[in-house]
């Protein structure tokens, strides 16, 4: 395949525009996509390191199924797909369609979103169907369904260009969606651009381009608003036209707001911020019109994270900044297709196209377009009630796709134990090794990024093709191929004829279009909703695969919709919005004397989910490659631990390890885990094991960034680190931590025992227990280092450094080492040192071997002291001095220094 | 140098040397430069040379050196510096009172002060067969000569001992040609300069080289009729040899201080000065003995030889102490150096680099954070410089963990500012 494949990146929500080509040597190459809307040519460090990550390494290539012992053992497609459908129709039949269920990911296209929905809701008839999206963005939708109607973001990302106030609340925009933040930053840099106010209780990345940081308590978001909200009515910061005409429900909305959060200085107090920065912001707030709110998982992961995001739209109400240039709420998601998911109706709570469970209506209007058996008519199980459930034995067939909860979901090991008692669990993934993986029955090779064909939706609704640029390797299949070709082996193959996502596409532009806004001819009651795809129903293939990038609501001339609601007509049936009133609610669990500290979680700049794509760059491993627990250095002193260090932290679920560390950015009182590290890339640091299973009580999302931790000492006897070309078993060290690089793996490792002898231990470790084997090795048994390398045919093929302290070596030069196809004499001698020598050291060829003075030293000095013979030079350098044997040479290089002179 | 320089009398002082080898002409050469004209310096020599570099017969042997790249000084330095040669003619007697000396040739001088620097004498091991023609020692460039004779003719060589100059010489006569069995009583080659573990290595060298190795092996006697034919063990197996070396170490040549009533116990005895028991008689180098220790080595025959002449020249200010030894095998490819206590024991610490595909083990004794020992083998560039830090006793603590990389290491890391104390 030759010349640049426009496509979509697969990280966060922004939904970058891609130019992905092979090379002639298979390599991928990627740039931004200029003519993409959403990026304009931009890509963040993940995205322009996606030809790194394409590898087929580790890749789940044939579909697999776990034998009763254990063992795997690789099949043929039919084989697999009959297990599935064989084992689903098994327990369909005996325990009813809501013992199956489906947990699927914000990863999935559209089109395989579409396909796996309509098979729970209308064919099994179960709304069993939850997405890891419930982890991220549930609390937004529902939040968008309370105040507009239905689940709908009004503005885009030029609002962020055109807005006079940008308030990122619950938002490291700087490092999770990078490239929106540049588009900010620039716009600000360009004089006339937004102020920008950062809520965040850590001081992180975006903060250092705020113009106003208010480190606000964790969980007291609301008040924040609720405050927000009194002071603009207070001081008349009002849209009351607006109000009047388009909105409900705000004198309960103020009441609530005023009756705790009236007085700004008991805000202030609540939030723990000061109260001069506070009033800052409200009158920021107040003051520009265009102001763009935009939040992310700080407000959505949160037991009232609906009530955030309405508390935080109800003052876009009041002012009536909504739908309008450079104004509006503005979720912005985590994943590449949470929007797709929720449009095609990939939750448990929600139907499809923008249609509800529970409207008789809807159904009617979903069912009779699909024309299928069965219609799901009550809320399916949401993903921490659905591990629940299947741990409770009330589901018995579990079908993961694309997501990892045993490393994502809260109470994660529960998840696990949930795992192994369910009686027939598959995965579809294109890993094979994950944590949640093994526990799969049967495991189905997808298709992945670069090989899978079909849409995605940004976080400013902008529809955008991923399209396929690599050949299927493997036996790797699409996902909605897979689910159909069960479908059909369950007996629904009616409904499933399909030859492709462009097929699927069209029924899902159908159906958004089916009985929407007027009724039609037939009289059938008809349900207005903005997600109308009607215009784009009547693609060719050739159109659909030719697609540009479009926001939806699409017109009938096929022109996108960049803002919604500017007529300030919402999606509720009187086409007003509702002000939600949100009294202030604390976090779930409060930290009490035993569990003292609060535990918040959140990605890093260079990482993404649990790493399973990520994981393989050694480019994107170079920021940040270990696990670690953010702290203030108050608390490490206060629980005995020590940055640089090991440390357990412990809540009332689980417990983990991580190396310490003091960003800065923390309050007393408060740590801070990232939450991609899992088995694969390390022994023991699964933070979803601590995290609360609490859940908002409207959207069911959990509680990730507030729960109650103890830190405690991780003693270990020693440190280390080992770099091999290939895997190392990594049950031999306590503790570890696998980072990938360019040639090798390394492993930061630790280990709790002394070691007899730690040259057995660890040429056992390396795989040199060949006696023959090259080995090299260091010892300072009294402080407990030990170094070694293995070198095979002159080529390093694994080392090791192991020390009682924390005075290991840099990893840098070791790891460039990995680069040669073979070790020079000077490396091999620099190897144990983990380090070349210093600037200036390289004496030369030794002359005088009894004082070891090298030719260039002697050279230098008889330059540069004028010496003139060896009598001088033994006075300068001793060189000479002791056995006398080198005199001759010494003569030698006096005469050569006086010719060149002379020359 | 020249306010040294006394008031010319009648008559200058005369000092007389007897010796002509490295400690002696040392001497001479440190009393030159600091008082050049204080003496009229007469020398004996028992060799029929000027002087030469005793260390570089091994590479004289290997044939890597000629003899005229060995010599140190010429006759025409001699002359040169007004100092009277005698070569080959051997000091006989010393007749204190008298204050004269007797050469074997009779000549007769009278001395104000007196250099003994007769060096010393190879053990010849008190076996049958000692005597046979085919036996040499390794000590002089005659002995060398007799080597070299030897490989022209004959094919196999047995050198015993297994200490410096015996692997010394194996290699040489190897390197020209000659098999060679190489006996040694100990299990441990350089039993004296290395552990067992640098040993191994240098015996697998060795043996790489194409020597034969008997190690733990006691030589009972040497048999042959007309000239030796070969070396009898005590475990009854035999060695056949057309050349016999012995190696097996050397003893103070103290015999003709001993003779004229100069206190001797194994060596001359002398003081811190170097002054024997009579005021006016001074030894240097192998012949003496300084509190118990004797010498073979040449880094404390040139601190001797220091001391000596600032005596001599009536400076007396410079006093003698046995400093740490180091020592450095002189085989072309093998690089091996050992230096201070590189056994170790209660109360050190060890640093061990093992690299045996390069051939190399390092080995350095540390005690409360100083350097009391090393053992180089393979890379032996450094020794110098560990030798330096056991001398200054200098605190290696900043750079521990890299010491035994070298001194390009720490320099840097000094450099970088970890305090290192300069």
């Amino acid at each position: 395949m030759n010349g640049a494949h426009a496509t979509t990146c697969p990280y966060c929500g922004v939904g970058c525009g891609v130019l992905a080509s092979v090379g002639a040597d298979g390599a991928v190459g990627v740039t931004g996509d200029p003519g993409h809307g959403s990026n304009l040519g931009r890509l963040c460090v993940k995205g322009a390191a996606l030809g790194e990550t394409l590898d087929l390494q580790g890749r789940l290539l044939q579909p697999t199924l776990r034998e009763p012992g254990g063992a795997l053992r690789r099949v043929g497609w039919g084989e697999a797909l009959d297990r599935v459908a064989g084992g689903f129709r098994r327990i369909l039949d005996n325990h009813g369609p809501d013992a199956v269920a489906f947990y699927v990911s914000g990863q999935l296209l559209t089109e395989d979103y579409y396909v796996v929905n309509k098979l729970a809701k209308g064919y099994i008839g179960t709304a069993n169907i939850d997405t890891n999206s419930r982890l991220c963005m549930s609390s937004a939708v529902a939040g968008h369904k309370r105040a507009f109607g239905e689940d709908v973001v009004p503005g885009c990302y030029e609002d962020l260009e055109q807005a006079e106030l940008i308030v990122l609340a619950g938002s490291n925009t700087a490092w999770c969606h990078p490239v929106v933040f540049q588009r900010m930053v620039k716009a600000k840099e360009q004089g006339a651009g937004p102020r920008i106010v950062v809520i965040d209780p850590r001081f992180t990345a975006t903060c250092e381009s705020a113009d106003l940081h208010l480190p606000i308590r964790p969980g007291t978001d609301v008040w924040l608003f609720n405050g927000l909200l009194s002071f603009l009515f207070r001081h008349g910061a009002i849209d009351a036209a607006f109000v009047d005409a388009h909105t409900q429900g705000f004198e309960q909305a103020l009441a609530a707001a005023e009756a705790e959060a009236g007085d700004p200085a008991e805000v202030a107090r609540r939030c723990g911020v000061q109260l001069a920065d506070l009033l800052t912001f409200y009158r920021w707030f107040a003051r520009h019109g265009k102001t763009v709110s935009l939040f992310s998982q700080g407000v959505n992961q949160s037991s009232s994270g609906t009530d955030k995001v309405n508390s935080l739209i109800n003052c876009h109400l009041l002012t009536g900044r909504i739908g309008k240039p450079g104004m509006g709420p503005f979720s912005i998601t985590g994943q590449p297709n949470a929007m797709g998911g929720r449009e095609v109706g990939g939750l448990a709570n929600m139907l499809a196209a923008h249609m509800d469970l529970h409207e008789a209506v809807h159904r009617d209007i979903v069912q009779s377009f699909w024309d299928s058996p069965r219609i799901a008519s009550r809320p399916g199980l949401k993903a921490v009630e659905l591990f629940d459930a299947v741990l409770e034995g009330r589901v018995k067939a579990l079908w993961i796709m694309g997501t990892n909860p045993v490393v994502s979901l809260p109470d994660a090991d529960r998840a696990k134990r949930a795992l192994a008692a369910c009686e027939l669990v598959v995965c579809s993934d294109i890993v094979e090794a994950t944590d949640t993986n093994a526990f799969a029955h049967v495991l189905l090779p997808a298709l992945g990024w670069g090989e899978k064909n079909g849409t995605v939706t940004s976080s400013e609704r902008r529809i955008s093709r991923q399209r396929p640029f690599l050949p299927a390797p493997g036996e790797a299949r699409a996902d909605w191929r897979i689910v159909r070709d069960v479908a059909q082996r369950l007996g629904f193959g009616r409904g499933f004829q399909y030859d492709g996502p462009h097929d699927i596409f069209i029924e899902h532009a159908r159906l958004t279009a089916f009985r929407n806004h007027a009724p039609r001819g037939d009289g059938l009651p008809a349900v207005p909703r903005q997600l109308d795809l009607g215009a784009l129903a009547a693609l060719s293939r050739q159109d659909y695969d030719a697609l540009a990038p479009v926001q939806w609501p699409v017109t009938a001339d096929g022109r996108g919709t960049p803002r919604l609601f500017a007529d300030g007509r919402f999606a509720h049936g009187d086409g007003r919005a509702r002000f939600v009133a949100t009294p202030g609610r604390a976090p779930a669990h409060a930290p009490d004397a035993e569990y003292p500290l609060v535990l918040n979680t959140g990605r890093v700049r260079d990482q993404w989910h649990t790493m399973t794509r990520t994981g393989k760059s050694p480019r994107l491993a170079g920021h940040i490659s270990e696990p670690y627990l953010d702290m203030h250095p108050h608390d490490a002193l206060r629980f005995g631990v020590r940055e640089g260090e090991l440390a357990r932290v412990r809540s009332r679920w689980g417990a983990m390890v991580a190396r310490v560390r003091h960003g800065g950015g923390i309050l007393a009182g408060h740590v801070f885990v990232p939450i991609h590290w899992n088995d694969q890339y390390a022994s023991d640091a699964r933070v979803g094991g601590l995290v609360n299973p609490v859940v908002d009580p409207v959207s069911g999302e959990p509680e990730f960034k507030h729960t109650p931790v103890r830190v405690e000492p991780f003693p270990v006897r020693w440190y280390g680190f080992a770099f091999g070309r290939h895997p190392l078993p990594t049950a031999r060290p306590h503790h570890w931590t696998l980072i990938r690089g360019e040639h090798f793996l390394r492993y930061e490792i630790a280990h709790r025992d002394r070691l007899a002898d730690c040259g057995t231990w660890a040429r056992a470790w390396l795989g040199a227990g060949d006696p023959d084997a090259d080995w090299l090795e260091y010892e300072d048994r009294s402080t407990g280092v030990y170094r070694a390398a293995y070198v095979v045919e002159d080529r390093i093929e694994a080392c090791i450094f192991l020390s009682a302290r924390q005075d290991l070596p840099a990893r840098q030069w070791l790891a460039g080492l990995f680069a040669q196809d073979r070790l020079d004499e000077s490396d091999r001698a620099s190897l144990l040192a983990g380090e070349p020598p210093g600037a200036g050291a390289d004496t030369g060829p030794i002359v005088c071997s009894c004082f070891g003075v090298g030719r260039n030293t002697l050279c230098a000095a008889i330059r540069e002291q004028g010496l003139e013979t060896p009598a001088q030079i033994t006075a300068s350098l001793r060189a000479g001095g002791n056995c006398g044997s080198c005199v001759p040479e010494l003569r030698q290089l006096i005469t050569e220094a006086h010719a060149e002179a002379g020359a | 140098m020249g306010q040294a320089r006394q008031p010319m009398s009648e008559r200058r002082p005369r000092l007389v040397v007897i010796g002509n080898g490295m400690a002696g002409i040392r001497t001479v050469e440190e009393l030159l430069q600091l008082a050049p004209d204080l003496y009229d310096i007469s020398v004996f020599g028992a060799e029929p040379y000027g002087n030469y570099n005793r260390i570089m017969l091994s590479l004289l042997l290997s044939g890597e050196k000629r003899a005229d790249e060995i010599m140190l000084n010429t006759p025409e330095w001699y002359a040169a510096h007004g100092i009277a040669l005698y070569p080959g003619d051997p000091v006989v007697a010393i007749d204190r009172a008298r204050r004269r000396v007797r050469s074997r040739a009779g000549v007769e001088l009278a001395y104000d002060r007196l250099l003994i620097a007769t060096g010393s004498q190879p053990v010849v091991l008190p076996v049958p067969g000692n005597d046979l023609p085919g036996v040499v020692c390794f000590r002089g460039i005659d002995d060398v000569e007799r080597m070299v004779a030897a490989a022209g003719t004959y094919r196999r060589a047995a050198v015993i001992g297994g200490g410096l100059l015996g692997i010394e010489a194996a290699n040489g006569l190897s390197r020209r040609g000659m098999q060679v069995c190489l006996i040694h009583r100990s299990h441990v080659l350089l039993n004296q300069q290395l552990n067992a573990d640098a040993a191994r290595l240098l015996a697998g060298s060795l043996q790489a080289r194409g020597l034969t190795l008997r190690l733990g092996a006691q030589t009972v006697s040497l048999y042959g009729r007309e000239r030796v034919e070969g070396v009898a063990l005590a475990d009854g197996s035999r060695i056949d040899a057309d050349l016999v070396v012995m190696a097996v170490g050397v003893h103070p040549d103290a015999a003709l201080a001993k003779a004229s009533g100069i206190h001797c116990e194994r060596g001359i005895v002398v003081d811190d000065t170097l002054q024997t028991y009579d005021p006016l008689v001074y030894a240097v180098g192998e012949c003496v003995q300084h509190r118990k220790a004797t010498f073979g080595l040449v880094a404390p025959a040139w601190e001797q030889a220091r001391v000596c002449a600032a005596h001599l020249a009536r400076f007396g200010h410079r006093h003698y102490r046995a400093g740490e030894n180091a020592t450095r095998l002189k085989v072309t490819g093998i690089d091996l150096y050992s230096a201070g206590d590189f056994i170790g024991g209660a109360g050190t610490e060890d640093l061990v680099l093992r690299d045996p595909r390069r051939g190399i083990y390092k080995r350095l004794v540390l005690k409360e954070n100083r350097l009391v020992g090393a053992v180089l083998y393979g890379d032996a560039k450094d020794g110098g410089w560990y030798f330096e830090l056991i001398q200054n006793g200098t605190d290696i603590a900043p750079w521990r963990d890299r010491l035994l990389f070298g001194r390009g290491y720490c320099q840097a890391s000094a450099a970088g500012g970890t305090g290192v104390a300069a």
